[in-house]
This record gives structure tokens, C-alpha cells and sequence, in this order.
């Protein structure tokens, strides 16, 4: 009897196991033995992937463009270059002009759940100080989703029966669900104002972004691609499928490397999480180099370095973000690294443009910020600037000339 | 089994008995499963180097597993850990910051602030007689809130060396070379500690009140201290798993998050039952070791890691649903005829001293 339970447990959790392994692995199903052939070689070359290159989430055009928008140079204030943009269209908003002060800017933002989005929240608010010391500004009304698709449907609602808003800013948490809200705001008369992640309208007077997620992606692939030698391994380290502006930073880099003669040994999702990300980076170290680190955030980046001195390995050429914990370890290690940048400072811009629409100034109708990586020439000088900062600030926030810098920043 | 222990009364067999008769052996058949699934995967996970790092990623797991065995082992959860490992790492790199003389004192801070959480948590749930599902419950958005709000969303300072030194250094040898991990020493000093302490009359009185409260209160054990010094240790084990963890990976946002559910499923795991009075220490903390294995086994399969929260789900209902079955008398095959109360009484460590010593 005892027996037969023990087998029969075991045979069901056995059982269950692979069942959840098979409803995943049916790539891996074809791989052959004894080759080092991984999940994604296998699914890329039967075009079955539901991320990467060959994926829904890769388009041409848009990886074209956004990759050419690089080399542009942007039109505006060269120190400002959260004024900047790339290949405007401008719009006129005279429809929008006002004539007095103290108007009442709603805000719906998604969430201040990164430490990315809390730099650009506090470069936003120091931005509104401004303005409202300069009697542009009355009230600035804001309300947080906590990523909540519900929570900022109904946010912006509230928003657009209020009635009162004289702008209204969007930073929606997802594209698809945020969109029939953004019109609804459109519909009610005011100029709305998206920025970030966008949404599947063109009803808004302007979207403010930097140049994207594929720029962002194929930055880190190209300078890893540049750095190491034919043949060489890379690890791809991702937080969450499924985001779109996450999943084209990977499906950049997957085009990149895929033309290139660079092994992808594996990318993994690692939830930003720094224990995890250790933990992966130590394994793929156990079962061989690893010469790259691509990322697709610069969460926990210095956990991965840990991972190879804690190993007693080389640093591998390293693809960070403009997190300052990730600057000063690239500084202290003087490891051939990148830091990628999803330009911080687009935080200021919309509240600037707030101001241009209701002058009656023309906007652009898709305003794409600058969107410039630090290089290892760069490092020192950013470095220098931000020294005060804690380790989760980004360099490129573009608040220097605020008034409460460093402060604000500082002190958060 | 039961043709081997009548052909030989020697200790061998019963021995085997014993370890199957729990309810914990499975735990110790998996992990040998999945380190050898790990090993035949990749060989090098067998050299020392490997095996160490594997101990510094996992040693914050057990210690809380040890934990959180005090409070399900009285009949009662412990929801609030993960935040609190969070919350613990964020104030201690917010008081450091970086200053190495704040070492010592900053982690003093945290014991006292871990040990402050367990006692809250304690004192509402047998005082207040609030749930402990909702107290900590609670204490766990508490917590998470409220360091959202002291840090703005995103934590900041930094964490010393000699903090860091804990979770990520050793001793003998240098950093890049083989070391014998701190983490290793301090599972193992606090493993030893709680499996003593569950041989101690504490012990002994924290099985029975998981067992049957009622019966405890009227045997004289004051269960509501029984159960609140469960959650005191459970605070404590949160603290040092925070110091392990910080130093393992330094601070994200996202530290700790998840955990109190990752611990339970390896108590859980381990054959202890939810609910509470029965289930061994050293059992968890093997379900502990399981579930880190089995991730990393995870790894070395290239799952990627979006199957991991269903795999720790089904893992929950499977530990359980083999836990739930009744237990049948132990030694059928042998001599001893079954009393007739022994099928409807549990298994559990009160009635072992009545058996004939092993050894």
C-alpha cells in the first residue's frame, strides 16, 4: 500500500513535470543530442519563436527607420535635448492657443514602479516647478495606475468629466488596452499628450518618445557584435516577455547577432531581479565562457559582472544601461562595455509641450527625442556629473538645469 | 518493503522504514533525482566551485525555510517575509550607504526591525486573534508600501563590503577561487540550532500546539507565546536570509519579492504538513534545496523561467495532496501487533519516544 502511494506520487509529480516541460519545450524537441544546440537556435530556424527576429514583434520597417533615425541629427537646442527632434512634422495647435496662466495639467501616468521611471517622475515634477513659478502652471494634477490597466482607463476618465483639465498627459501602461481611453480624452476637446509607451491612435497632438526600442536593442548588439571575435558566445539577459518595447529591444539584437558570426548561447528572463540574474549568469558560466552580456534593461547589470568575478572569469564585453550602478562598476572594472540609453529625460518634454500648445506654438506631430548610448569615452564625464547620485539614477535625466539640482534627485 | 523487513530483522531495513514511513522521504528522493538530472546535464556543476556558488544562491531559501517551518509547524503562515527581505535590504543600503563603520550597527537595526515585524505579526494573530493568513497578509502589503513610500519607488545608498562580504564572500582563498562560503557556515550553524531546538521542550510544545491547540492550552502551554516566539524566528530567519541575499546580489527593486510563497512550497515540499503539527526541520530545509535545484536543473534544460511559477504551483498541490492522505500504521510486517488507536493517530515526533530506540 505505502508503496504504491509513494509510486503513485512520485509518478504524478513525475507526470506533471513534463507535462510542464513539454507545453514549453517543443522546440527543444528536434534538438540533437550531444550538440549544444539551444532552445532558440532551434526555434529560429524553425521559425516558431514567439520572440526574436522571426517573431511578430520584429518589423522591417520600423527596425529600419529607428536604426537610420541614429544617425540623424536632431533639429533643436543642441543643450537641450529633451527640445530636440528627430525629422519633426509639425503640427498647428492655434485651435489649442489660450490666452492667461494657471492651468490645470492632468497627469495619468502608468506607475513609478522602476527606479527609470521614479528619475524621470522627479525630473517632471522640478520641470512643473518651473512653470508654475512662472504662473503658467495653477494645478498639476496627477494620477498614479500602479500599472493597473484599469486603474488608468478610469483615471483618464476622471480626468476628461472633470472637465477642467486644460492638458491632459498620458503615459499609458499598455498600447493596446490604453488606446479607446486616449481617444475617449482626444473626443472631449483638450489637447492630449502621450509619451513613452504609445498607443494605436494618432488623435493626440503630439507623441513624444525617443527613437525606440529597436535603437535601443541593436546599440548593445552592434557594439557587441563590433567587440568580440567570430565565433564568440553571448548571453542574453531579458526581463519579462511579452512588452513591447522590451521585446523589440531583443528582437533587434536577435536580427543582429543572427547576421552576425556571434553564438547566442541563451537568453533568459530574469524579472530585473538581481538574484536571479547572478544565479543564470553562474550557471552559463559552469558549462562554458561566456564572451558577451547583452541586456534588454540595465536592471541588476552589476550582479552579472559579480557573477563573472565571483566565478574568477574575464569580464566579458558588456552591454549596460545608463544606470549609475552599472557606470561606476564599467568605471571600476575598465570592462569593454556600452551603456544604453531609453533617454530619461523625455520625462520633461511633454510638460514643455503642455506649454507650447497652449501659446499656440506648432509641436511635432511625432516628437522623437535623441536617444544617444555612453560610450567609454563618455563614461568619465558622465560620472563626474552625477557623482552625487544614488546608484539607481540614470545619467541621461536632463534635469542639471532644473532648480533643485542636485537635491531633488539626490534626496529622493 | 514490507518481504524486505521480514526476511531480516537487522537495522538496515528498519532503518529504510523509518526515513520511508515519514512523509518527508520523498523530498530527499527528488533531490537526488534532480542533482543527478543536473549533473548528467552538466558534469561541471559537480566541481566545488559550482557547488559553493549553488550554496550562496540557495542558503537565503533555507534559512527561510527554517523560518517560516517554525510558523506553519504551529498551525499557522507566514506571508510577510518576502517583504520584509525587501525591506530589510532597502533600509540597510539606505542607512549604510555605503559607509563601512554603519556595518555593524545598521545590521543590529535590522535584526531589531525583523524581530519587531514577528512580534507584531505574533501578537495580532494570537492576541487579536486575527488569521495569520490576513495578518501578515497585511504586514506584507504594510511592509511593501511602506518602502515604496520611504525610497519614492526605487530603492537607494548602498550596501558596504563588509555587508555584502556575508552572502557573497568566504573563507580560505580569494574571491575568483574556490572558497568555503559564509552562507554555507551560517545554513549550517542555524540548520544544527533549529533542529536541536525542535528536540527541546519548545519544540516538542510548538509540534503539539500545531497539533491541537486546545489540547496544548489545557496540557498548560501558553499558546499564544508558543506561537508568537514561532514568528519571532521567522522574523529573525527573514533578517538573515536579507543579509544573505543583499550580499548575494546587492540591491533591486525587486529583492524579495515572491519569496514567503517560494518558501512555504519548499516547507511545503519538504513534508510538512500546512496547518501545522507535524513535518521535520531538516526536511523543509531539504524541500528547500529541492526547489533551488530544481530550478537550476530548470536552467540547464533552457525552460525558460516563465514555467517556474507553474511548476511551483503544481509542486504545492502534488507536496499536499500526498501529505493529505492518512498515514497507516508503521510496522505492519513486524511483530508488534497494531493497536487499535494507532491508525487514527497522526505520526508525529511526541509519539516517537514510546518506540524502542533505533541506534
Amino acid at each position: 500500500m505505502r508503496r504504491s502511494r509513494a509510486l503513485l506520487a512520485g509518478a504524478a509529480t513525475a507526470a506533471l513535470m513534463f507535462t510542464a516541460a513539454c507545453t514549453t519545450d517543443t522546440p527543444t524537441e528536434t534538438a540533437p543530442e550531444g550538440t549544444e544546440t539551444t532552445a532558440e537556435e532551434t526555434a529560429e530556424a524553425e521559425g516558431s519563436d514567439d520572440s526574436g527576429a522571426n517573431s511578430d514583434w520584429f518589423v522591417q520597417a520600423d527596425f529600419d527607420r529607428e536604426l537610420a533615425q541614429r544617425d540623424i541629427a536632431p533639429e533643436g537646442p543642441a543643450d537641450q535635448p529633451w527640445l530636440q527632434a528627430i525629422e519633426p512634422e509639425f503640427v498647428d495647435t492655434s485651435e489649442f492657443a489660450s490666452e492667461g496662466g494657471d492651468k490645470v495639467l492632468c497627469f495619468s501616468n502608468a506607475s513609478v514602479s522602476n527606479p527609470w521611471r521614479v528619475t524621470g517622475w522627479i525630473t517632471m515634477q522640478q520641470q512643473v516647478e518651473v512653470l508654475e513659478a512662472e504662473g503658467v502652471i495653477g494645478e498639476f494634477r496627477v494620477s498614479d495606475a500602479a500599472d493597473d490597466d484599469n486603474k488608468q482607463i478610469s483615471d483618464i476618465q476622471a480626468f476628461v468629466e472633470a472637465g477642467d483639465c486644460d492638458a491632459i498627459i498620458v503615459s499609458p501602461s499598455t498600447t493596446a488596452t490604453l488606446t479607446p481611453a486616449v481617444e475617449a480624452a482626444c473626443e472631449s476637446g483638450k489637447p492630449v499628450i502621450v509619451f513613452d509607451r504609445g498607443v494605436n491612435t494618432d488623435c493626440m497632438v503630439t507623441f513624444i518618445h525617443p527613437i525606440g526600442g529597436y535603437a535601443y536593442g541593436a546599440d548593445g548588439a552592434e557594439f557587441l557584435t563590433e567587440n568580440l571575435d567570430e565565433g564568440s558566445t553571448v548571453l542574453a539577459l531579458r526581463i519579462l516577455p511579452g512588452v513591447d518595447v522590451l521585446e523589440n529591444r531583443w528582437a533587434a539584437a536577435d536580427k543582429i547577432f543572427s547576421e552576425s558570426g556571434l553564438e547566442v548561447v541563451g537568453q533568459e528572463f530574469t524579472g530585473g531581479d538581481a538574484a536571479q540574474i547572478k544565479d543564470i549568469v553562474t550557471q552559463y558560466l559552469q558549462r562554458g565562457p561566456v564572451d558577451g552580456i547583452w541586456m534588454d534593461a540595465g536592471d541588476g547589470s552589476v550582479a552579472a559582472v559579480e557573477a563573472f568575478e565571483d566565478a574568477g572569469q574575464p569580464y566579458p564585453v558588456f552591454m549596460g544601461e545608463d544606470e549609475m550602478s552599472f557606470l561606476r562598476k564599467w568605471q571600476d572594472t575598465e570592462m569593454t562595455a556600452i551603456g544604453a540609453v531609453y533617454s530619461n529625460f523625455q520625462w520633461r518634454t511633454p510638460i514643455l509641450a503642455a506649454q507650447m500648445i497652449w501659446n499656440g506654438e506648432e509641436v511635432p506631430s511625432e516628437w522623437v527625442l535623441p536617444q544617444d548610448p555612453i560610450e567609454a569615452d563618455e563614461l568619465d564625464a558622465y560620472l563626474e556629473e552625477n557623482a552625487d547620485m544614488p546608484s539607481l539614477h540614470y545619467a541621461k535625466f536632463g534635469g542639471e538645469d532644473l532648480p533643485g539640482y542636485p537635491e531633488a534627485w539626490t534626496d529622493r | 518493503m514490507s518481504t524486505s523487513a521480514a526476511t531480516a530483522r537487522a537495522e538496515r531495513p528498519r532503518l529504510l522504514e523509518r526515513i520511508t514511513a515519514s512523509s518527508s522521504w520523498t523530498v530527499y528522493a527528488l533531490l537526488i533525482v534532480v542533482f543527478v538530472g543536473i549533473l548528467v546535464m552538466n558534469p561541471s556543476f559537480g566541481e566545488p566551485m559550482s557547488l559553493m556558488a549553488f550554496v550562496k544562491k540557495a542558503a537565503p531559501l533555507i534559512i527561510l525555510a527554517i523560518g517560516q517551518y517554525f510558523v506553519i509547524v504551529s498551525g499557522e503562515f507566514d506571508l510577510s517575509v518576502g517583504s520584509l527581505v525587501g525591506a530589510q535590504v532597502v533600509i540597510a543600503a539606505r542607512l549604510m550607504d555605503g559607509e563601512d563603520s554603519m556595518t555593524w550597527p545598521v545590521m543590529g537595526i535590522m535584526l531589531l526591525f525583523g524581530l519587531a515585524v514577528g512580534l507584531v505579526n505574533g501578537l495580532v494573530t494570537t492576541l487579536l486573534k486575527v488569521p495569520s493568513f490576513i495578518t501578515t497578509l497585511g504586514m506584507m502589503l504594510v511592509l511593501y508600501g511602506a518602502i515604496r513610500l520611504w525610497t519614492g519607488g526605487a530603492p537607494t545608498g548602498a550596501l558596504t563590503e563588509g555587508f555584502r562580504q556575508w552572502g557573497r564572500g568566504g573563507l580560505f582563498g580569494s574571491p575568483g577561487e574556490f572558497q568555503v562560503p559564509y552562507a554555507l557556515l551560517i545554513v549550517v550553524v542555524l540548520g544544527v540550532l533549529a533542529a536541536l531546538l525542535m528536540r527541546r521542550p519548545y519544540g516538542r510544545t510548538l509540534m503539539a500546539t500545531g497539533n491541537n491547540d486546545v489540547a496544548a492550552a489545557f496540557s498548560g502551554a501558553p499558546v499564544w507565546w508558543v506561537r508568537t516566539r514561532a514568528f519571532l524566528l521567522s522574523g529573525l530567519m527573514a533578517t538573515v536570509a536579507a543579509v544573505l541575499i543583499g550580499g548575494y546580489a546587492g540591491v533591486t527593486a525587486q529583492v524579495g519579492q515572491g519569496l514567503e510563497f517560494v518558501a512555504i512550497t519548499a516547507v511545503v515540499l519538504g513534508g510538512v504538513v500546512l496547518g501545522g503539527g507535524r513535518g521535520s526541520v531538516v526536511a523543509a530545509m531539504a524541500g528547500a534545496l529541492t526547489l533551488e535545484a530544481l530550478f537550476t536543473l530548470f536552467n540547464q534544460l533552457s525552460l525558460p523561467s516563465t514555467i517556474r511559477p507553474a511548476v511551483q504551483g503544481v509542486i504545492i498541490i502534488a507536496a499536499v495532496a500526498y501529505a493529505a492522505v492518512p498515514r497507516r500504521p508503521r510496522r505492519r510486517a513486524t511483530a508488534e501487533p497494531p493497536s487499535s488507536a494507532e491508525p487514527s493517530s497522526p505520526v508525529d515526533p511526541p509519539s516517537r519516544p514510546k518506540e524502542p530506540a533505533a541506534t
